[in-house]
């Protein structure tokens, strides 16, 4: 049952071939048969499988929709009404949300089951999983290496078929990086597609959530449930939103296809670089044509983003400070220590660190020549993208300069840990859709991503590409040895 | 631009952090080695370019003047470390 997509399982649930319950039980006890995995941090067997018997009621009544009856991994930055939301923190290890993010609300509605909620790097900030309070997340392929992050938690259940599909978000390459890692299907969508009422907060003006699963045509399932205007987001996209799974056998014959020059050079390993030349090559055989473009300021988005990001979670993280939820330290003298020792003892490392850039960067006599410096990188990397679109669809090269690493191997180098994210950061800077899709594998049987990038608004479009490479491939069939 | 322990002690109280003695020759490291990282932006001349703040720049919409928000004073207080009638109790402030 574990190997069957989200579109079969659909399909087995309205023919009443099998029942939610049964499903939800069957991935309930393989993800008590992988704890080692340590993907999830919260897992409620009552209620998930209370939720399966409603969905299974709905069925019996001929009201389900496509997704109804289908057990979802939700990434813990997601508040879940009366569920503990700890965002991986020490912070928020005691927090249980008293309402719903718009996201779980639509699950909800849509009669998804939730299956647990995911582990994932603290605050969402790291590219390993390491910096979860929870304790890192092992990768499926190889348990010595990391997953990803931070939705590492989410991509290590998909690819280990613990779960059929999960969500995640996004801030500089949060779904991408540890879907390419784990060899599964990611998307972040446009700034604004998704809402992000209820989804804890690290640098608002980039996160965004998408979905995570095996194949194109789930994400594009999913994708139909989490897009949509929600007033009580400010920066939510009113527009219409186009069913996604509509147009995925579309043509792409005559499809252009830029290839930065800035995503195959230095610091590119060969062998993905080689797998991702396959995987255009393919491309080719499908109909599409290639177009070589450059991002001339693309090398400047990390420094960029690690300006930006920071300024804005420092402001963010402002809110925990042991007063109206969260850690409080045991024992202090007074407010100012009750604040200092809170954070201190709430918060990690990788945390602090940010939280001390930002404040740094956006303190008096440094604004300008670190935040709005930035800004303006910022408009200058969004109008290279501007200008690349006008002569093609799509912008393809890596998810991530290389494969799976081992744990430890980064977490003493935070500049080595965030170049991890080097083709990822400038598509959420300028807002982008970006999808990352399995390619191949290393010499060491570990997984390679493909990244997608597309126009404001294009999501169908990536869906569309990605799932004609999926028709032609099976990379994106295979599973871990012993999942 | 690198950091000492001095700057280190100042970022931490702004952004309301204890640092420990250890902690803060590690910080002012690392700090360092990022923000070396950072300075590569200085190498981009940005002059007469608008800064951009968000990546659609679509202005805030308007919504009518409603009651949207009722009060669940105790629903959310049982998140609270410490509350007293109503109220979210800290230390002292005023003598």
């Amino acid at each position: 049952m574990h190997e069957k997509s989200v579109a079969d399982l659909s399909n087995s649930l309205n023919n009443k071939d099998i029942s939610s319950h049964e499903l939800t039980l069957a991935y309930l006890d393989r993800i008590e048969s992988h704890r080692e995995l340590n993907a999830f941090i919260t897992v409620d067997r009552i209620r998930a499988l209370e939720q399966a018997q409603a969905a299974d009621a709905r069925l019996r009544t001929g009201q389900g929709g496509p997704l109804t009856g289908i057990p979802i991994a939700q990434k813990d930055i997601f508040c879940t009404e009366g569920l503990p939301t700890t965002c991986g923190s020490r912070m928020l290890a005691n927090f249980v949300a008293p309402y719903d993010a718009n996201v779980i609300q639509r699950f909800n509605a849509a009669g998804c089951v939730l299956l647990g909620k995911t582990n994932m790097d603290e605050f969402a900030m790291g590219s390993s999983n390491e910096t979860s309070f929870f304790g890192p997340v092992r990768n499926p392929w190889d348990t010595h290496c990391v997953p990803g992050g931070s939705s590492g938690g989410s991509a290590a259940a998909v690819a280990a078929r613990l779960a059929p599909a999960a969500t995640g978000t996004d801030t500089g390459g949060s779904i991408r990086q540890p879907a390419a890692l784990t060899g599964i299907t990611g998307l972040k969508p446009s700034y604004g597609r998704v809402s992000r009422y209820g989804m804890i907060a690290f640098a608002s003006s980039l996160d965004q959530g998408g979905p995570m699963a095996r194949s194109a045509e789930d994400v594009a399932l999913l994708l139909n449930v989490m897009a949509g205007f929600d007033p009580r987001d400010s920066t939510s996209v009113d527009r219409p939103v186009p069913d996604f799974t509509r147009t995925l056998d579309e043509s792409i014959s005559g499809l252009r296809i830029g290839l930065p020059r800035e995503y195959f050079g230095e610091g590119l390993s060969a062998e993905v670089g080689r797998v991702i030349e396959a995987a255009i090559e393919q491309y080719c055989k499908l109909g599409a044509r290639v177009v070589d473009v450059s991002l001339p300021n693309s090398r400047l988005a990390i420094p960029c983003y690690y300006v930006l990001a920071p300024a804005e979670a420092s402001s963010n993280l402002a809110r925990y400070d042991g007063v109206r939820y969260g850690y409080r330290a045991p024992e202090y003298a007074d407010l100012w220590e009750m604040y200092s020792k809170t954070r201190a003892q709430g918060f990690g490392t990788e945390v602090k660190r940010r939280i001390m850039i930002g404040t740094y960067a956006l303190s008096a006599g440094y604004y300008d020549a670190y935040y709005l410096k930035a800004q303006k990188l910022r408009r200058l990397i969004t109008g290279d993208f501007d200008r690349v679109f006008e002569h093609c669809d799509v912008i393809m090269g890596p998810t991530s300069p290389s494969t799976a690493f081992e744990f430890g191997s980064k977490t003493d180098d935070p500049v080595a840990m965030y170049l991890s994210d080097i083709y990822t950061i400038s598509v959420n800077l300028a807002g982008l859709p970006g999808m990352s899709i399995p390619a191949g594998f290393d010499g060491n049987g570990r997984p390679i991503g493909l990244q997608i990038i597309g126009r404001y608004f294009d999501e169908a479009r990536l869906l569309n590409v990605a799932h004609k490479y999926q028709q032609a491939t099976e990379w994106h069939l295979r599973a871990p040895r012993g999942f | 631009m690198s950091l000492d322990r001095a700057d280190v002690e100042r970022i931490a109280h702004l952004a309301r952090l204890e640092v420990d003695e250890q902690e803060l020759t590690a910080y002012a490291e690392t700090l360092s080695r990022i923000l070396g990282l950072i300075e590569q932006m200085n190498a981009v001349d940005t002059e007469g370019i608008a800064p951009m703040s968000h990546p659609l720049e679509a202005g805030l919409g308007f919504r009518a003047d409603e009651v949207t928000e009722f009060d669940q004073r105790e629903l959310f207080q049982v998140n609270a470390p410490s509350v007293q009638a109503g109220l979210y109790l800290v230390p002292k402030v005023i003598e």
